[in-house]
């Protein structure tokens, strides 16, 4: 089962109710948690463990200019402006490059070959007996984020539990990370902003076919907006937390509610069973 | 013209309450961009009013031909996204998987397939308050934000032409729709917040948007919160250094501003008298580049 915490709007607590989730669950059955925020992983600051690392790559072309004849079919392939064929060599732009191997299929000459070129890297801990945290790292200046999310997704693999924390936002790292994924928990904030990006963040998870229930986090009581919108939209709120500064500090230093604070291992328990029955419904 | 970005790698520090108090703050030649296309909030702080829509074509997306296709399935083995799947009658796009890199059209051995132009967003051009803003609006499984940001920092530079500053609200991380917002900025206003996770992820976007001749200053939100950590933040400012324009305190008009949609400066409050505070450290830092930059 695969169980994903998305928002849309970021800091509304992706990564509080993700790492409270597997902190609970993992004393009584196996947990694998998914880092999938490859931009600005955090998780592993609330589970600090010894990491194994692997690179992750993606394909680049190379071009043998000794075989090269300029007929020019590599660059007319490719769509992203990345090879431009000159009289005397061939430019290659790395950056624009999407590894779709369209110049390799191209060159009637066997001239362009492909190498590997390091994106991000994956880093994978065992925190607790039953816990393993698989966390990617998109490298400074790369935008292949979704390549380091599916990579963070293939480590993680088909365990039976998969607690995974998607990036802020809609697009692509987003959609790499709900894809396959069996419910989707939305946290939001009782704001204008919160709601607003709650109901895109819900459109897309709407879009890919998964199941979604509402976390209110920070809630001031004024959260009358995400109520009426979840109703008319029939999706459940699972869970509520209050605003509440003791829980900002704990979150702050980088220690999880369901240790520090009495109560919170049994809520977090429940949301599980909530977020599990919405998985079902999808099975 | 004078590009300002508002960023923060880690989401949800107040980017958005930031940029529109600034906006406030920046007098009237001022245009403003939503960068942030994944979950654009400007808008719901300064009331705009809508004067044109454009949609944006993100690429391309590919299209098979039902009733050329002969079922080889040439083109989903060659497609690294996993785009092309067996459906019924025919093999079948999956939109948000396409890259739009057309290999399939390279192998198809029918010429069933073909590139089509892709709708993957829309971009307003409002009337605010305080300048014309330029947001937009990515559609539900289309990926390419960058792109879409890019657009709409060239529509802002068109709008905004003779305006004195551009202010452009980044979105959270580090990818592809930061690395869009950075280029070309000046000035790059980093609001952060007292937690180890803020901290770890502004390193992270210094590292980025550090380069280019840009200028980084920083904001500590909610510093009360937990002043140690906001000292700790402020030992990296130090260290990296970046100047601490301001400290603000947490607010709840701030909330209550945010709530009614307006910005928090339109209030008497601890956290707008900050704002005037990081306003006057900015537009000191902005006259003394006025000063020395060579003007592009």
């Amino acid at each position: 089962m695969k169980i994903a915490l998305a928002s849309g709007k970021g800091g509304t607590g992706k990564t509080m109710v993700a790492g409270n989730l597997a902190e609970v669950l993992y004393r009584q059955r196996e947990v694998v948690l998914a880092d999938c925020d490859v931009e600005e992983p955090n998780l592993h600051l609330f589970f600090p463990a010894q990491a194994e690392t692997e690179p992750v790559t993606i394909p680049v072309p190379r071009f043998d200019e000794s075989l090269c004849t300029r007929c020019g079919k590599c660059a007319d392939a490719c769509r992203f402006g990345a090879v431009t064929v000159l009289p005397s060599r061939i430019l290659f732009l790395p950056p624009l490059c999407h590894a779709c191997g369209g110049c390799l299929l191209a060159c009637p000459e066997g001239a362009v070959t492909e190498g590997e070129r390091r994106v991000g890297e994956v880093r994978v801990s065992r925190p607790g007996e039953h816990l393993r945290l698989v966390s990617g790292f998109l490298d400074s200046g790369e935008i292949h984020a979704p390549r380091v999310v599916r990579a963070v997704k293939e480590w993680a693999g088909d365990a039976p539990l998969v607690i995974l924390d998607a990036p802020p936002g809609i697009a692509c790292p987003v959609i790499e990370t709900l894809e396959g994924c069996d419910a989707c928990l939305l946290v939001t904030e009782s704001t204008p902003f919160g709601l607003h990006d709650l109901a895109l963040a819900a459109e897309l998870a709407g879009y890919l076919h998964i199941p979604v229930g509402i976390v209110i986090n920070r809630s001031d009581g004024a959260d009358d907006g995400i109520r009426a919108y979840a109703q008319e939209k029939g999706l459940p709120v699972l869970l509520t937390i209050p605003f509440d500064r003791r829980i900002a500090e704990v979150q702050n230093r980088g220690k999880l509610i369901c240790r520090e604070i009495p109560g919170w291992e049994g809520t977090f328990a429940d949301l599980f069973a909530r977020a599990e029955a919405l998985a079902g419904e999808r099975r | 013209m004078i590009r300002v970005a508002v960023l923060s790698g880690k989401g949800g520090t107040g980017k958005t309450v930031v940029a529109v108090a600034l906006a406030t703050l920046m007098g009237p030649s001022l245009i403003l961009a939503d960068c942030d296309v994944d979950a654009s909030n400007l808008e719901l702080l300064l009331n705009p009013r809508c004067m044109r829509v454009e949609e944006f074509r993100g690429g391309q997306i590919a299209r098979i031909d039902p009733d050329l296709c002969v079922g080889c399935g040439a083109c989903a083995d060659a497609c690294r996204f996993g785009a092309i799947l067996p459906q019924e009658p025919a093999y079948g796009v999956v939109p948000h998987r396409c890259e739009g890199c057309g290999v399939c059209t390279q192998v198809c051995p029918a010429l069933a397939v073909a590139l089509e132009p892709r709708v993957t967003g829309e971009i307003r051009v409002s009337a605010t308050r305080y300048g014309t803003l330029v947001h937009a609006r990515l559609l539900p499984g289309c990926g390419n934000s960058g792109l879409l940001v890019h657009e709409v920092k060239r529509i802002a530079l068109q709008e905004g032409k003779d305006c004195r500053y551009l202010l452009m609200d980044g979105p959270p991380g580090t990818g592809c729709p930061v690395i869009s917002t950075l280029a070309g900025a000046d000035m790059v206003v980093l609001v952060t917040e007292p937690s180890i996770s803020a901290l770890h992820d502004l390193r992270r976007v210094v590292m980025v948007a550090r380069g280019g001749g840009r200028r980084l200053s920083a904001v500590i939100n909610r510093w009360d919160l937990d002043p140690k950590q906001s000292g700790d933040v402020g030992k990296y400012c130090r260290e990296e250094g970046i100047p601490v324009l301001g400290r603000i305190p947490f607010d709840f008009t701030v909330m209550e501003s945010v709530r009614r949609g307006e910005p928090v400066t339109l209030w008497q409050s601890p956290a707008s008298e900050e704002m005037g505070r990081i306003w006057r450290g900015l537009s000191a830092q902005l006259a003394d580049s006025d000063a020395t930059d060579v003007p592009r």
